[in-house]
């Protein structure tokens, strides 16, 4: 029987694949990576591309597409962290300026500086209704 | 019968109101469920990179990424997460209780506050407590990462620039479907864990350096985490509007037995009054 090593390809939004391998080649950074079981330990970015696994005992690959990541490898463990979308230094600008005009436009209608007691007071005055509320209803019953 | 039209049609519209109410409720069910669903989801990523970040700082003494280390504050970020839709009971006032308390703390030592804002709800109440620096809203039950990117790294890049120096992340922490509680903790500087205490004798190799591949990975764990958070708050989201709308339904329920109570006695005295006039005028007779 062929070695086997685990492999683990999650996004944070959910798991993608998980299952006994005997072979992974993925898209690292500074060109595809060939993993076999007893691989030393190696993290490594990863570019966008496909990752192949080959499943314990089958001989076709299965093929995941990856928009990104970082890639983990241990001796019988392969993790693939993998990126939820594309990513690149000026997308994410982007994206944080874009995040950043939404707070201006939220801030426009803003009133003057700072004021935690007023807004604490009201807090305090809607928790109390919310306490008053409670009440009346337990009279009612 | 022309007796208690007025309190007919308030029941009726009571009636429709806890129709409303049960379907909302079990909307939220259900949508409850699924953000569980997710939550779990989301909790594989965060531990993996967990582990592989206690591994590469322990292996690593040299080099420190500044999100480890800890230093003098002269300035605070709050990332404030809350819900984009309101009829969810005291979810957000809670949270933003919460907030506000550690704010004034800050505040008190004439330390300046940034904020990061997630949902409306958030922005509505905090949008006059100034200083917002980046914030997010409308993003449905289900959120994505990528909608929330941009708003991380403006609060991340203010810190790695210095303008900032800690972030805290204000969310609801879903117990179960009865309890949620509001939880500020702090994000950035990460702190240790006390269970990476494994003596580890190997190191990775690394491709292309151990730095950007730790820049890169840190980047990614506060992404998570923030990401976990705002999952974490649509299943909070979700389980305190069915209890909200259930006790709305109870409500209505009693509502609507004390009205019909009030509009049989009407119809019944109406009914005597008649039945003694009718008898009144044949005696009359």
């Amino acid at each position: 029987m062929a070695m086997t090593m685990h492999v683990d390809i999650v996004s944070a939004e959910q798991e993608i694949y998980s299952g006994t391998v005997e072979e992974v080649y993925a898209p690292g950074e500074m060109g595809e990576i060939g993993i076999f079981p007893r691989h030393s330990q190696l993290v490594t970015r990863l570019r966008a591309g496909e990752v192949r696994v080959k499943p314990e005992g089958k001989s076709e690959m299965e093929h995941i597409f990856v928009s990104g990541g970082i890639l983990e490898i241990q001796p019988h463990v392969v993790t693939i962290l993998a990126d939820t979308g594309m990513r690149a230094d000026d997308l994410d600008e982007a994206k944080a300026l874009e995040a950043k005009k939404h707070a201006e436009e939220a801030l426009k209608d803003q009133r003057s500086d700072i004021d935690y007691a007023k807004a604490k007071a009201e807090l305090i005055e809607a928790a109390a209704q919310l306490r008053m509320i409670e009440k009346i209803r337990k009279r009612r019953r | 019968m022309a007796v208690g039209k007025e309190i007919r049609t308030q029941i009726k519209s009571i009636q429709n109101t806890q129709k409303i109410t049960k379907a909302m409720e079990m909307v939220a069910a259900s949508k409850m469920r699924k953000a569980q669903d997710r939550m779990a989801a989301t909790k594989p990523y965060a531990e993996k990179i967990r582990n592989v970040i206690g591994h590469v700082a322990m292996s690593h003494p040299e080099y420190k990424h500044p999100f480890l280390l800890d230093r003098e504050v002269s300035r605070v970020g709050f990332i404030i997460i809350s819900t984009d839709r309101g009829l969810c009971g005291g979810l957000n006032i809670n949270l933003f209780k919460q907030a506000l308390i550690a704010m004034e703390a800050w505040h008190e030592k004439n330390i300046e506050i940034d904020l990061c804002l997630i949902g409306t709800k958030a922005q509505t109440f905090f949008k006059r407590l100034g200083n917002i620096s980046a914030s997010a809203t409308h993003l449905g039950d289900t959120p994505r990462l990528d909608e929330l990117i941009g708003t991380i790294k403006v609060m991340l890049d203010d810190y790695i620039e210095g303008k900032l120096d800690r972030i805290y992340l204000v969310e609801n922490e879903f117990v179960n479907s009865m309890t949620q509680t509001p939880r500020v903790s702090q994000l950035v500087p990460v702190q240790p864990s006390g269970e990476d205490e494994i003596k580890h004798h190997w190191d990775y190799l690394y491709e292309p350096d151990s730095k950007e591949v730790l820049d890169g990975l840190m980047q990614r764990y506060i992404e998570s985490l923030v990401y976990q958070a705002v999952v974490e708050n649509v299943a909070c989201e979700m389980s305190a509007r069915m209890v909200a709308m259930k006790s709305a339904t109870d409500n209505a329920g009693d509502l609507i037995n004390e009205l019909q109570l009030v509009y049989n006695k009407a119809r019944q005295a109406a009914i005597t009054q008649e039945i003694s006039e009718i008898v009144a005028g044949a005696a009359a007779v």
